[in-house]
């Protein structure tokens, strides 16, 4: 039987850089096929080629034995290739079954539709009602919608796009048995991911990207996680270390946080009690939308909490906004850098105006002193290699690894006595990630105390003293992190987050 | 084939660049609109850039061009203070127009006093005027996320009510013999914003238009509130982490932009116009939208695109006069204009690519 999918030579080159050089690939019937490297090894503009939506510069396609050069997504399905992407692309005011005919070229009548949905879910072990608004679902059952859109499609080929970023352990092991039952059904699946493990339980093969270029084809149920992300960095990787040091008094104190969700389909925040001590790392995990924008918005001063909720060192700060909470040195790093932490289409160095005006004195009665915010840019470059041609660069033009170490840097180069992270290394390739944990846990051994709020579980585990959840706006009390299992981990994360499945 | 692609970074060269190349576009669209009236494309387009600054006749134009420009600057210089932070108010002919109404009341009501005080209060009057007429949409919107776009624009049409009320009515001259129309400033010295020198056009609205095109040159480029207004506009939810508070922000620019829009009317109904009549506005308030844009909301670029406008307005008159131009045909020619430099706008966002390597 001939291969599902080959690829020989695909090359792209955007400005300045050759997103894929070379690559070549082969894909057989019912294999799951691992597409693994660090953010900007051109991962995506792989796949993004082989769905339409980009055409290489040279390179041939083959699929089920056909040449294949899909001009745009629509052809790309209608060979029989479907994906789901990282985000999703639904809207939340409509329901699933509205949201899926969107997708289609040629949508039954609804009902039908939603019968189909019904059968199809229930066959693939990922129940859905047709009838729910995507604004009421979680994260992993929005995925679910992703998916059965793609599967009525009867694919041979199916991409996923980091598909359990957003999912609980237990959600993980849903998807990844329904992933088994596709591949016993003969489909291929294209896997893009950078977790390890995973890989190493799920595919038969991976391809290894570097640089754009196609590094080398292991078989990942044989090599060690360590060898692969070495091949995956080209270098030994640098494992954070974390010097010893004491938990001593309380900085930062939530009682009975509560605070109403600030959009129709934000998350509200329920009685959240947590006391973080100087020196202490206090991770939280949770699937996302859970309530961590809204977390870091209210410890942040974006969103004021109420009278009696929030101290920092005996004194209520819930009322402050947020330069009155930096002046004291409680500082945030929200999650979305581009449009949040930083204005993308200012220099660094006004971004450095941005957070840093209150605590570097870069303004004097009003008037900000560009030369000193310009200096401090520079400190927070050199101190956090951040790849930039300079401080006059806009924030948009840095990759994202880059960005996250300048908005990380920024905020640790002002010494906060309490530095709350959101997402610290979403996105960010391994050795900035190691760089960027690093640099937290040495503030926490200067005595700053520190929530990082990740969805990686893995780096949670790396760097937290002590562990807790968010689980629809709800907190766990939070639990000492060592020697915690995937499966307590799991059940705090609220277990399968109300999903059953039909494995049986 | 051709592609748009965005470029890393906006281009500089591109954003100074673009308001020229849109002058040029404006002139070629504007002289086959002028052909196709059946007039002289080139004599058209000489008329109305050319002729009011080095005519003939341009001894008498140059005054003119900044009695023109003087509150096109001064208001579009509080606009862009607004449309930086992407707080829309298109309501400055409103303003202005109760600017000049309250200026002008107090001036009246101390006639015929003669006192160096006068002239000053009316100043004061003029700005509150205008500062209180874009409250209204600045506190609706504040209080009750109302549109300031919708509200103030609707506004204007009350303006212009409350104007033909005044013009008719509280204010009328009642040494006038019946005609509308208050008193007028030119007879009453103590209330005059008279040319300051002979000739050149100068008022106190020109001095306070150079005035403010410095004041918001320094606010942009070294204060802080400066900064809030360009984060607030660029990225909302980074200027709130940043600590910017929006409804401050909201209140500082339309309180600003209505004030100097109210400070524009004054000058005006106490100088070139004269009077309060019904129709002593002529829609500066609107055209200095165009202006904003054009000067690519810069200080520096709104004094350049003030003086331009002001020139297509004067021009315009004398091709009008002169030519026979319909006035519609120049209103067009003015709107290309704005049309021009926001298609072009692309350019210093995004680059043209020309061919495409096909799959091999």
């Amino acid at each position: 039987m001939s291969a599902v999918l080959e690829l020989a030579g695909l090359t792209k080159a955007y400005p300045g850089v050759v997103a894929n050089d070379d690559v070549s690939l082969t894909i057989q019937p019912g294999e799951v096929h691992a597409l693994l490297g660090e953010n900007g090894a051109g991962k995506s503009t792989l796949v993004k080629m082989i769905y339409g939506l980009v055409k290489p510069d040279a390179g041939q396609m083959r699929f089920l034995g056909q040449p294949f050069a899909p001009a745009e997504p629509r052809a790309a399905r209608a060979a029989g290739v479907a994906m789901v992407f990282q985000h999703f692309s639904l809207f939340e005011a409509l329901d699933v079954a509205e949201n899926i005919a969107l997708g289609m070229e040629d949508p039954p009548k609804m009902r039908d539709l939603a019968a189909r949905i019904t059968e199809v879910s229930n066959a693939y072990g990922l129940p859905l009602d047709p009838s729910r608004l995507v604004g009421d679902l979680s994260a992993g059952e929005r995925q679910r919608v992703e998916i059965i859109r793609c599967l009525l499609q009867n694919p041979k080929l199916l991409i996923m796009d980091e598909p359990t970023s957003v999912l609980t352990p237990q959600e993980v092991s849903i998807l990844f048995q329904t992933l088994e039952k596709l591949r016993s059904e003969g489909t291929s699946i294209l896997y893009i991911s950078h977790k390890l493990e995973e890989i190493r339980t799920l595919c038969d093969a991976a391809t290894i990207l570097r640089l754009g270029k196609n590094v080398g084809t292991c078989d990942p149920r044989v090599e060690t996680a360590r060898a692969m992300a070495e091949m995956m960095v080209g270098s030994a990787l640098h494992v954070p270390e974390r010097k010893p040091h004491e938990t001593t008094q309380v900085a930062l104190e939530l009682r009975g946080l509560s605070m109403a969700a600030p959009s129709a389909f934000g998350t509200s925040l329920k009685d959240i009690s947590l006391s973080v001590h100087r020196g202490e790392i206090l991770g939280i995990g949770g699937v996302a939308g859970n309530g961590q924008d809204e977390l870091t918005g209210a410890l942040s001063g974006e969103m004021p909490a109420a009278v009696g909720q929030l101290w920092f060192e005996g004194q209520d700060i819930g009322a402050l906004g947020p330069n009155e909470r930096r002046a004291l040195g409680v500082l945030a790093a929200p999650e979305e850098r581009l449009g949040h932490a930083a204005a993308p289409d200012m220099s660094l160095t006004e971004n450095a105006v941005l957070t840093a005006t209150t605590r570097k004195s870069l303004a004097r009665r009003g008037f900000v002193n560009w030369r000193a915010a310009e200096g401090y840019t520079k400190e927070v470059i050199a101190q956090f290699d951040v790849r930039t041609p300079g401080p006059q660069t806009a924030a948009r033009a840095l990759s994202g690894g880059n960005l996250q170490k300048y908005v990380i840097g920024r905020e640790i180069m002002q010494e906060p006595e309490v530095l709350v992270v959101n997402q610290p290394t979403w996105g960010v390739d391994a050795a900035a990630a190691a760089a960027i944990r690093q640099a937290i846990l040495d503030l926490a051994a200067g005595g700053a105390a520190i929530i990082v709020i990740s969805q990686d579980l893995d780096e949670l585990m790396e760097i937290s003293d002590r562990f807790a959840a968010l689980n629809e706006g709800r907190l766990t009390p939070p639990v000492p992190a060592a020697g915690l299992s995937v499966e307590q981990i799991g059940l705090m994360m609220g277990g399968a987050h109300d999903l059953e499945t039909a494995h049986g | 084939m051709i592609t748009l692609e965005k470029r890393p970074e906006p281009s500089r060269v591109w954003s100074w660049a673009t308001p020229p190349l849109a002058v040029l576009l404006t002139m070629i669209a504007g002289g086959v609109m002028f052909a196709v009236l059946g007039k002289d494309p080139v004599e058209a387009i000489r008329t109305i850039f050319w002729d009011p600054i080095l005519g003939e006749f341009a001894f008498y134009y140059r005054g003119q061009l900044l009695v023109k420009a003087g509150p096109l600057i001064l208001i579009a210089i509080g606009l862009s203070m607004g449309f930086r932070a992407n707080i829309w108010n298109i309501g400055a002919e409103g303003q202005y127009i109760i600017g000049a109404i309250c200026g002008a009341a107090v001036g009246l009501a101390f006639y015929p006093f003669d006192s160096f005080i006068v002239f000053p209060l009316m100043v004061l009057a003029g700005a509150l005027g205008g500062f209180l007429w874009a409250m209204i949409p600045g506190i609706l919107r504040v209080k009750f996320n109302t549109n300031e776009i919708l509200v103030s624009l609707l506004l204007v049409y009350v303006a212009e009510f409350i104007l033909a009320s005044m013009a008719l009515g509280a204010l009328k001259n009642p040494d006038g013999a019946g005609f509308p129309g208050s008193r007028n400033f030119r007879s009453y010295p103590s209330g005059h914003n008279a040319e300051l020198m002979a000739g050149t056009g100068i008022h106190w609205g020109v001095v306070a238009a150079l005035i403010a095109v410095i004041f918001a040159y320094v606010l942009f480029a070294r204060h802080q509130m400066g900064y809030q207004i360009k984060l607030a506009g660029q990225a909302p939810r980074a200027a709130r982490f940043g600590g910017v508070n929006p409804s401050r922000l909201i209140l500082f620019c339309l309180g600003m932009s209505g004030a100097l829009a109210g400070l524009a009317g004054l000058f005006e109904v106490s100088g070139p116009a004269g009077q309060v009549s019904i129709d002593f506005n002529v829609g500066y308030g609107f055209t200095a939208i165009i202006v904003a844009f054009l000067g690519r909301l810069h200080p520096v670029g709104i004094l350049l695109a003030g003086l331009l406008l002001a020139l297509t307005y004067i021009g315009g008159e004398a091709a009008q006069s002169s030519l026979g131009l319909p006035a519609a045909a120049i209103q067009a020619f003015q709107g290309m204009l704005l049309f021009f430099l926001l298609a072009v706008d692309v350019l210093t966002n995004f680059r043209f690519r020309f061919g495409k390597r096909e799959v091999a």
